[in-house]
């Protein structure tokens, strides 16, 4: 039986990574996710694998598309102004087809703001703070479980897709202990794609590239860019939600979720009809399915550690803008169950 | 009948977009030679630039990615860690190394990295229509120094083969130009001595090709060559800054 430890969030990614055929690592220091680099630190060249603690985030995730783009599971991990930093390299990637797996250890913004847990970069996650159209999968955890999990997971849907990943946390799951069962030891195995740079061997050359000169190339990449987001979508979007008809059914991602989960416990015993509905993907985003779960609430409540960014999100997907309420906690600050449970009961009233 | 002189396997059978007198399609096919000549070709990953050269898998027969503009260097180092049998180098203008790419270059010679770095000095950006370059000599008139390049308000050129050799891990750094057969000659030796360092783990390998841009420079092409033996080798003398390839 595999067995349960105590880890910290932080710590308890980069050992999924490590189990998942993690190749090379590549990050710059930043609160609140410093663990990670620190940890990579002994235990990568532990298994002789690559580790460099890069100049900036902007070498961290150049190294990681070199990396990469030789068939071989890589990953960086960095915090808001870090993340900030890597869109130029993000966009390359989306463009070139580059799959790898990025770690945001989100803290409150904008600029140096402070290392509170926030949610504040959703919006730059989900549509993209580099230039061009692309998508990135977004994957956003409430537990130090389901982020080991994800980040496991994570590397085989970016090489399915050749498309980056995207594990979208906080400082609170960072930082904060808790038992986790790990996932075991797993290699990507030899496989040659057609397009991994390995030395042209016997066959012809290959090339990773964004630049697309010739006129119509570039419009024919982009839409087939448009067609794998549309596969992605189909494929791996994920939620959790309990079906039922609610009198208020509260919409959270990550650290909000996992507080509103509390706060919803103690309205249930109470006797309260109230519901929670958790994009796992953030994403692609779960529009069809958050539609259909609001069509039969009353009221929606969308809780976020931001001014409302998801928030846009729901009312793409509920288009009933009277329905929906919202409560928000910027400034790296977390909600106390108390302070969502007076917002629900106001929703209630 | 014996061959005297072919294309490289190294390189494609490609006409290069590059204008006449330019000097990266000489440089090419040095790059071609010495990776041909050290049976290199099947095991070699080229990081381009953002840059003249940004086509570099038009024109090479090895495995090539795309730098964004600079970070050429930082790729080559993600690459050399988790492929450490493969040889990777990366091929740079100056705007491109000297200028936004100055931290990953820097860093990745700082810590040493098992690379070789073909570094294209034409003291100009060339691509983007001839504005100053970290390179631009001093009173050179480019299209953003119209009155000539000034040092009280431009700041300096910087001479890179010397800040490289200056610092405590590259193994070597040269400058080298291609003007004339003989300086041809010159270079690939240093060229192919970069690449074989590598092949023999020695570390991290710098040359600097002095080389002309007769389109934006406004000269036809023997005027450009011309400039680059005087004007340009009298601000970057040649010379190898640093060689401790053959040291234990
Ligand atoms: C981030 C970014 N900034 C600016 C540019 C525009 N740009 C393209 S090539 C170039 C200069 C290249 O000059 P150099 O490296 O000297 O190479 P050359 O063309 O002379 O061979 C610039 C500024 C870009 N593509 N990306
Ligand atoms: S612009 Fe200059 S560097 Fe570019 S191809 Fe023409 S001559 Fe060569």
């Amino acid at each position: 039986m595999a067995e349960k430890i105590l880890m910290k969030g932080n710590e308890a990614i980069a050992e999924a990574a490590v189990r998942a055929g993690l190749k090379g690592y590549f990050g710059y220091p930043i609160t609140p996710q410093n663990e990670i680099t620190a940890y990579m630190s002994a235990r990568m060249p532990d298994l002789e694998r690559a580790f460099v603690q890069a100049e900036s985030e902007v070498a961290a995730i150049n190294m990681v598309y070199g990396a990469a783009s030789t068939g071989e599971r890589c990953m960086t991990t960095s915090s808001s102004p870090g993340i900030a930093l890597m869109q130029e390299g993000i966009s390359y990637m989306c463009g070139a087809e580059v799959p790898a797996v990025i770690v945001n250890i989100t803290r409150g913004g904008p600029g140096l703001g402070n290392i509170g847990p926030s949610q504040c970069d959703y919006n730059q996650a989900t549509r993209g703070g580099g230039n061009g159209d692309y998508d990135l999968i977004v994957y956003a955890p409430h537990t130090v479980q389901e982020a080991v999990d994800l980040t496991y997971r994570s590397f085989e849907i970016s090489e399915k897709y050749r498309n980056p990943v995207i594990i979208l946390g906080d400082g609170a799951l960072g930082q904060m202990a808790e038992t986790v069962i790990l996932p075991p030891f797993k290699e990507k195995g030899k496989t040659d794609e057609g397009w991994e740079l390995t030395g042209a061997k016997s066959r012809d050359p290959r090339s990773v590239k964004s630049l697309r000169l010739a006129e119509g190339t570039l419009l024919e990449h982009n839409l087939h860019l448009e067609n794998k987001f549309k596969l992605i979508s189909r494929n791996e979007t994920e939620y959790s939600y309990e079906e039922g008809a609610y009198d208020v059914l509260v919409v959270a991602f990550g650290t909000a979720a996992r507080v509103a989960k509390t706060a919803l416990k103690n309205f249930k015993e109470k006797g309260h009809n109230v519901g929670l509905f958790r994009p796992v993907t953030v994403h692609p985003f779960p529009y069809e399915e958050l539609k259909k779960a609001a069509s039969q609430s009353k009221k929606i409540l969308v809780v976020e550690m931001n001014r409302g960014q998801m928030l846009f999100d729901v009312r793409l997907s509920v288009q009933n803008d009277e329905k929906i309420d919202f409560a928000g906690k910027p400034g790296g600050e977390t909600f106390s169950p108390e302070e969502i449970e007076n917002k629900i009961l106001s929703c209630l009233k | 009948m014996t061959v005297a002189f072919k294309k490289p396997e190294s390189l494609l059978d490609a006409k290069t977009i590059y204008c006449p007198g330019c000097g990266h399609g000489v440089i090419h096919r040095l790059v071609g030679e010495t990776l041909d000549e050290l049976d290199l070709r099947e095991k070699t990953v080229g990081v381009a630039p953002v840059g003249c050269a940004v086509l570099l898998y038009d024109y090479f027969n090895t495995d090539i990615i795309e730098a964004p503009h600079g970070r050429a260097p930082a790729l080559a180092t993600g690459i050399k860690r988790v492929k450490s049998d493969l040889t990777v180098f990366s091929y740079q203008g100056d705007g491109d190394l000297a200028s936004i790419g100055m931290g990953e270059i820097m860093h990745a010679a700082g810590r040493g990295e098992n690379i070789t770095i073909i570094f294209v000095n034409n003291a100009n950006y060339g691509m983007t229509g001839g504005q100053m370059a970290p390179t631009t000599l001093p009173e050179q008139v480019t299209t953003t120094t119209p009155k000539g390049r000034k040092t009280a308000t431009d700041g300096f050129p910087f001479k890179m083969a010397e800040l490289i050799a200056g610092l405590d891990a590259p193994v070597f750094s040269a400058r080298v130009k291609i003007t004339d057969p003989k300086n041809i000659n010159k270079a690939k030796k240093a060229i192919k001595y970069a690449f074989g360092l590598q092949k023999e783990n020695k570390g991290f390998s710098f040359v600097e090709i002095l080389s002309a841009c007769p389109t934006n420079w406004g000269k036809t092409p023997a005027e450009a060559v011309r400039w680059v033996g005087d004007a340009m080798e009298s601000y970057y003398p040649l010379g190898v800054f640093k060689d401790i390839g053959g040291e234990e």
